[in-house]
């Protein structure tokens, strides 16, 4: 990045800082139609199934949720506001095993039907019991519940198997949509895969497959005066350089997923103040995994020299202009109160400012070991952030270590099949990338039994520590307990490492009012509290 | 005429066989499965048990040859069968891109017609002066650009020169609305991939009539209706232009057809939705079905516009025709 671009993007940070600032005093404006490019595609329409942004961009406006993260607070990862329920989200009785929901009078589908509880129950059932046969894709975040009653019209209340703090943030998975009862019991279970009807602030209008969804405001949404826009388009672009594009030629105002830094250089250098840029962490976090099925990475010594080797600060200080990862953290989003300080982090293998005395370690391991590394890389064939990570990761074990190392790419349906089925790979890339903040869900990867752990090993100490940790209701327990868990995964037992947290970019056209950047390219998509001031 | 059409159209049937087979099994090499890129492609977490069901009820779990016959059943019963990753069904999909590709391809078409034909003939006939020299660079830079770096360039440059002229950027539209709706806002959108491929497209146009052209030029019969004393105009356009027409409209109709569902990196250029994007969509996420019906698609369209030109070639040259 030269200088003056670094410029450009500061002043239009500070533009950004006091757009943000204005917002809270400018009264939103009604009307328009706001158009915005995503980068995915949209396979079915069911929440309760898909786990794309593609299919989230584009539906999550036309569906509610029970609850959801404050649209004011976003950033904010423990945050949650009712959406489809009244008064505050609340908080647990008799030991954290209870919730009691008030559910909102004055909901209404798509259709002109009322929503009432029963739809909320008959929704979640779907969700966290679904008959056999019936997909639904995050049942296991809710694997404590044990009922789901509707107590009358307007009361739900769920009953867990035994408290946990993972709950309420699954409650606000931005996939929980709320369908009618009536559609589910007259249509079945696959009727919403290719059907709307929901309850949220725009009503689906059409969708041209392949090209863009249309949608119009409700009149009846629950939120009174709101959503702010007459309408919504979201307009399919795969290519970023056409994202990128669309919105420098304002066809589209804004893309919610995210650009690398220099896409917001030239987009602020091209057009000034027009644009304004919003920046946070992100809730994606790239792993560097060693299989430990394949000698020498079956020895915990040269798993802990490969992660010794890595100068994450000094990654982090120059990634962050090429890429989009920036924060250097443990195995929780680094913004969240069970997160690392910097302090415990300087404790963590490969964590330490002092990188020498890091890497005289890791070599010191490696001789003990009696390893010189030549190995492969895998890697997934995609530029942001995945192969500027992976040639940085050569680049550390080459400076570090004198390790000959080989970047194998591939597209992603071979990769997704390396790691899950062939599983024949040295290191690989992996990623945990997810929603709402929920860190004791989350953190689940590293678990010996975890489906998506594809190091195939695993430490049978860190999987007690997680199941007392389930089990906690006392945050300073679960933060102690996390803090035990990751010196375990990430360091003793190196299970895998953590590379930088993704950086989340999202420049977009200054005439965009009312929405703000949330950890996560899932959330804050309803859109209800966006306007635009033209 | 007719039982030569019928014949062609009878060996069609080995040809979408022979093709079925070939695009089924190798498609199967490639590893990778729709319900993993579906339920977990994007990092999120995945319940196993999740994807087996997905696999299920895509009949993925089923052995290799029963998926085949599946396949090939389809087209005994008129039925393509839903997208592995929409649900909805193929002829759905496909119908709504086809239509844009078929007007970008016959878009194309026209543009590169009217630059190749008359360059080509000036370059034959003014050969070796400063006109033909001119004429060879801009067809030689035509074949040596890729369309979709052209395309790039005509995007920064209406971008670029619209912020400096008129205040804003502009650009084409990003979404397709068909011609009978908005005409103004389709062939904004459209106008501008079709000068890009059409441009490459000419070039190659442009050289073989140029050549083809010049060969016909040299026959004997030219001479003699020269020495008769017809003027050169009369020459080129009713003796040596119909006859050189042979090899052009052969790479007019083959380049037709693959603009047809070729058009894979430049329709990503334009972000229009063609057949080609869904190509490159179909295969990155592993949906079998969709890519192969669009495999038998490019083959039935390739199948027919030789057959097209086959009967062109007949009306064109009365030897064909006769014999």
């Amino acid at each position: 990045m030269t200088h003056l671009t670094t410029k450009l993007a500061l002043t239009a940070l500070i533009g950004a800082g006091l757009v943000i600032g204005s917002i809270a005093e400018a009264a939103p404006k009604s009307g328009g139609v706001l158009n915005y490019v995503v980068g995915s595609k949209i396979p079915s329409y069911d929440g309760h199934v898909e786990s794309t942004f593609g299919m989230i961009h584009p539906i999550r406006p036309f569906y509610s949720t029970l609850i959801r993260v404050n649209p004011s607070n976003p950033a904010d990862p423990s945050d949650f506001v009712c959406d489809v329920c009244e008064g505050d989200v609340p908080k647990g009785e008799e030991g954290g095993t209870k919730f009691t929901f008030k559910i909102r009078k004055d909901v209404k589908f798509h259709d002109g039907t009322p929503m009432t509880a029963h739809d909320v129950k008959a929704t979640m059932d779907k969700v966290v019991f679904p008959p056999k046969g019936v997909a639904s894709n995050r049942k296991a975040f809710f694997r404590a519940v044990d009922s789901i009653t509707a107590d009358n019209d307007y009361q739900v209340t769920f009953k867990l198997k035994f408290p946990t703090g993972t709950f309420i943030p699954a409650l606000a998975l931005p996939f929980n949509f709320i369908y009618a009862k009536k559609d589910l019991d007259a249509h079945g279970y696959q009727w919403h895969k290719k059907n709307i009807n929901g309850t949220g602030p725009f009503k689906f209008v059409q969708h041209q497959k392949g090209s863009f969804v249309e949608g119009v405001k409700n009149p009846t949404y629950h939120f009174k005066g709101q959503p702010y826009l007459d309408g919504i388009k979201a307009i399919s672009a795969p290519k970023l350089a056409v994202r990128v594009q669309a919105i420098r030629g304002d066809r589209a105002a804004i893309e919610f997923r995210g650009f690398p830094p220099k896409h917001r250089d030239d987009l602020v250098k091209a057009l000034g103040d027009k644009i304004t840029v919003q920046e946070s962490d992100w809730n994606c976090v790239l792993m560097m995994t060693p299989n430990h099925k394949v000698k020498p990475f079956d020895d915990v010594r040269v798993r802990r020299a490969l992660t010794l080797a890595i100068d994450r600060w000094g990654g982090s200080k120059y990634l962050s202009r090429i890429a989009i990862v920036k924060t250097v953290g443990g195995v929780v989003y680094p913004n969240h109160e069970f997160a690392a300080t910097p302090e415990e982090l300087s404790k963590l293998a490969g964590y330490s400012k002092d990188v020498k005395g890091s890497r005289a370690e890791a070599k010191k391991l490696l001789k003990e070991a009696g390893v010189n590394l030549n190995f492969e890389l895998h890697n997934r064939g995609v530029d942001q952030p995945y192969k500027v990570v992976g040639t940085w990761l050569i680049d550390q074990w080459k400076k570090g270590l004198g390790a000959k190392v080989k970047q194998r790419v591939q597209p992603s349906p071979p990769f997704y099949a390396t790691l899950r089925k062939k599983k024949d790979f040295d290191v690989s890339v992996d990623f945990n990338c997810q929603s709402v903040i929920n860190p004791i869900a989350d953190i689940t990867k590293f678990l010996s039994t975890a489906g998506n752990n594809y190091s195939q090993g695993g430490d049978a100490k860190a999987d007690a520590i997680y199941a007392k940790l389930e089990k906690s209701a006392d945050p300073k327990e679960q933060r102690a307990l996390i803090r035990q868990y990751e010196k375990r995964v990430i360091d003793d037992a190196m299970v895998a490492a953590i590379t930088l947290w993704w950086y989340k970019i999202n420049p977009h056209r200054s005439y965009v009012k009312g929405w703000k950047i949330a950890p996560s390219h899932y959330l804050n998509q309803h859109l209800d509290n966006v306007w635009l001031d033209k | 005429m007719s039982k030569y059409i019928l014949k062609r159209l009878l060996m069609l049937i080995p040809t979408l066989i022979g093709a079925a087979i070939f695009v089924f099994f190798l498609l199967r090499l490639v590893p990778g499965d729709v319900c993993e890129l579906r339920l977990a492609g994007t990092g999120l977490y995945a319940d196993p048990a999740e994807i087996a069901l997905c696999q299920k009820n895509l009949g993925l779990d089923q052995p290799l040859i029963v998926q085949f016959f599946d396949f090939l059943w389809g087209y005994v019963v008129f039925d393509l069968g839903d997208s592995m990753w929409t649900g909805f069904p193929v002829v759905h999909e496909i119908g709504l891109r086809f239509e844009l590709s078929l007007q970008v391809a016959i878009m194309a078409t026209a543009v590169a017609v009217i630059i190749a034909i008359p360059l080509g003939v000036i370059s034959a006939v003014k050969q070796d002066t400063w006109i033909d020299y001119v004429v060879r660079t801009f067809s030689i830079a035509g074949i040596a650009m890729p369309s979709f770096w052209l395309g790039i360039l005509i995007i920064l440059g209406l971008l670029i020169s619209t912020q400096h002229f008129l205040g804003e950027p502009w650009m084409p539209p990003i979404d397709y609305v068909p011609i009978w709706e908005d005409p103004m806002r389709n062939l904004s959108q459209l106008i501008w991939p079709a000068v890009a491929t059409g441009y490459r497209y000419s070039a190659v146009a442009t050289r073989m009539t140029r050549s083809a052209l010049l060969e016909v030029l040299r026959e004997d019969y030219v001479r003699t209706a020269r020495a008769k004393g017809l003027i050169e105009k009369i020459i080129i356009n009713r003796h040596a232009l119909k006859n050189s027409l042979l090899p052009v409209v052969t790479i007019i109709a083959i380049e037709f057809a693959f603009l047809m569902g070729g058009l894979v990196v430049t329709e990503q250029v334009f972000n229009l939705n063609g057949l080609g994007k869904l190509f490159v969509e179909s295969v990155g996420a592993q949906d079998f079905n969709m890519t192969q019906q669009l495999v038998m698609l490019v083959v039935v369209i390739f199948v027919f516009t030789n057959l097209f030109v086959d009967v062109l070639y007949a009306w064109l040259d009365p030897r064909i025709r006769y014999s």
